[in-house]
């Protein structure tokens, strides 16, 4: 595999795997959560790197696990003590996040992470951190990270696929057959919070709340039904990352920023054009229609 | 330590004062009827949405004058608004997701075009990095003057609409009623929300300025139940979070000064929620024993 190549895997890994989770999101109408916690991932990762003094992944993937949890709780409580619910989604998400830029700037130059970072990303990097095992290098860590989440992911979306549909259209109908509900809530978190983790190294936390919220509602506008969203949402995050890979090349521009601003245009298109959805099209349905009723 | 002296003697010393109290009471004031009028997120997405627009200032007039660079902001903060009612008016998309697709989009070209900036201009683009996080250190006097002088401007203007915002926001019907112009004091209240993170946006930078809008006026609601007071109270913790996180980042120069402002304001929070007079956890507590 060529340089290249491994830096569009990467970011098609990141598409795919945050535009399906996502997807949910949208629906379940979680998006700035996703956000908050998109942010707050970064206190994670920079407590990891306190308590392990290493970048390590899997400690990093438990700190970013822990902190997206902690997140959804700290909103939930503040919501149920009588905090209006995006307000308490602003408090918390900008105090955690102060905190993790503030933390970061006390650990100095010797390891790589630094606000920047955390912003952009590195996905020009990727390819140089390469996981070896005796001396054997298997392709870079990012990948291997993102890969790993995308299939838990997977399987844990297939694996609840009726419970996590039916939370999401009717939850009360879903508690009162016994769906589990609040136990899928916490499970979608844990899911951003591991996409957000692994897409946090290459792409930064910009990134990946439009690879989480944009590919989603995309979709949404392109379709009424619950699997094709997800598959949907998911190749739409990958065409987003290519064409944004194409566009940061070209004119030699952030590559994580371009690819939110593809998911951005790819969702202009959507509501302007989809069939059944968009604005153009609508319109010119309803003209047709008085037309119709006119010459009738 | 010595850091912390020569700050104190410095000669920009009053006037970061005065730019970072003021700017933090207008937030504090003008978030209070935000929050009231459940708009807390949709001013991040104006935060986010000021990037992008004091790039595109930047590369078309080549200019660094910061007036200039801060009208750009205002333009695409107004765009970005625009944008997440025309999503959620003409489309099935819900409000929490057309602010998270404008914040990421428009936060995305931003950095798209700061990266450019990086690549194709010689040299005098440093500085256009600190919108992002803000930095009072690099701050010259004729920035914090338009700060502090713009944040009175608003506080000024906040108080003498203050009746009309009142009214209009708990009870817009009866607004209508006695002849108020609803949509005209809505369009005024949007452009303080948009002027207040305008002129912020240099100390705070552009992720973190929206917290100033709601963390301030979330503390002063459990102290008390009445607007007056709750603005009031509102200011004076914007005020207090804005001088503090000033003064402690040009002290500690590598510290940014949005985050720690940001700190700030949430540990004022943080004592609120536990210690507050009216719906503070521990009268709470007391109450129900």
């Amino acid at each position: 595999m060529t340089y290249t190549m491994w830096i569009i895997l990467t970011g098609c890994l990141v598409g795919l795997t945050c535009g399906v989770t996502g997807s949910i999101l949208v629906l379940r109408k979680m998006s700035m959560i996703a956000d908050a916690i998109s942010h707050t991932v970064l206190l994670g990762i920079v407590g990891a790197f306190f308590v392990t003094q290493s970048l390590n992944g899997v400690p990093m993937l438990i700190g970013a696990g822990v902190v997206g949890i902690l997140t959804a709780l700290f909103v939930e409580m503040l919501h149920s003590s009588g905090v209006q619910s995006d307000a308490a989604i602003g408090i918390v998400f900008t105090s955690l996040f102060a905190l993790g830029v503030v933390l970061i700037s006390f650990i100095g130059d010797q390891v790589h992470l630094d606000v920047q970072h955390a912003l952009m990303g590195e996905i020009a990097f990727v390819p140089w951190d390469t996981l070896s095992i005796n001396g054997v290098s298997y392709g870079p860590i990012a990948v291997w990270m993102l890969g790993a989440v995308l299939i838990i992911n997977l399987l844990l979306i297939t694996l609840f696929y009726k419970e996590i549909k039916m939370s999401t259209f009717d939850a009360q109908f879903a508690t009162l057959i016994g769906v589990p509900v609040v136990f899928i809530h916490y499970l979608l978190m844990t899911m951003v919070s591991l996409s957000t983790v692994a897409s946090f190294d290459s792409v930064g936390a910009i990134l990946v709340v439009a690879m989480l919220i944009v590919p989603g509602a995309t979709a949404y506008l392109l379709t009424d039904r619950f699997l094709i969203l997800l598959i949907l949402s998911g190749v739409i995050g990958v065409v987003s990352a290519l064409m944004g890979y194409w566009f940061a090349v070209s004119f030699n521009v952030s590559i994580a920023g371009s690819m939110a601003v593809a998911t951005g245009v790819l969702f202009l298109v959507a509501f302007l054009f989809s069939p059944k959805h968009g604005v153009i099209l609508r319109k010119w349905r309803n003209k047709i229609e008085e037309n119709v009723q006119q010459s009738a | 330590m010595d850091a912390f002296s020569s700050f104190f003697s410095s000669a920009n010393l009053q006037w970061v004062l005065a730019g970072s109290l003021l700017l933090g009471f207008a937030s504090g004031v003008i978030g209070s009827f935000v929050l009231l009028k459940r708009q807390s997120l949709i001013s991040d997405a104006m935060a986010h949405a000021a990037l992008p627009g004091v790039c595109i200032i930047y590369i078309l007039f080549q200019v660094k004058s910061v007036p200039f660079l801060l009208a750009g902001a205002a333009v695409t903060s107004l765009i970005a608004t625009q944008s997440i009612q025309t999503i959620v008016n003409k489309s099935r998309i819900k409000t929490d997701a057309a602010i998270g697709i404008i914040i990421s989009v428009f936060f995305g070209l931003g950095i798209v075009l700061l990266t450019y900036i990086q690549q194709n201009s010689s040299g005098n683009q440093a500085g256009l990095d600190s919108f992002i996080f803000g930095q009072a250190a690099s701050l010259v006097r004729s920035d914090v003057q338009l700060i502090a002088i713009g944040a009175l401007v608003l506080i000024i203007l906040t108080a003498l609409f203050f009746k009309e915002f009142k009214i209009s926001i708990f009870d817009p019907q009866f607004a209508k009623g006695i002849g108020l112009p609803v949509t005209f004091f809505n369009g005024v209240l949007l452009f303080l929300v948009v002027a207040v993170v305008v002129i912020g946006i240099q100390m705070v930078g552009v992720v973190l300025i929206a917290a100033l809008l709601i963390t301030p006026p979330i503390s002063a609601r459990y102290w008390t139940d009445r607007l007056g007071w709750m603005t009031i109270l509102a200011g004076i913790f914007g005020a207090i979070a804005g001088v503090s996180g000033a003064v402690l980042s040009t002290a500690f120069n590598n510290l940014p000064t949005g985050p720690v402002i940001v700190l700030s304001a949430s540990l004022i929070f943080f004592i609120s929620l536990f210690l507050g007079s009216k719906k503070g956890l521990i009268i709470k507590g007391v109450k129900h024993a």
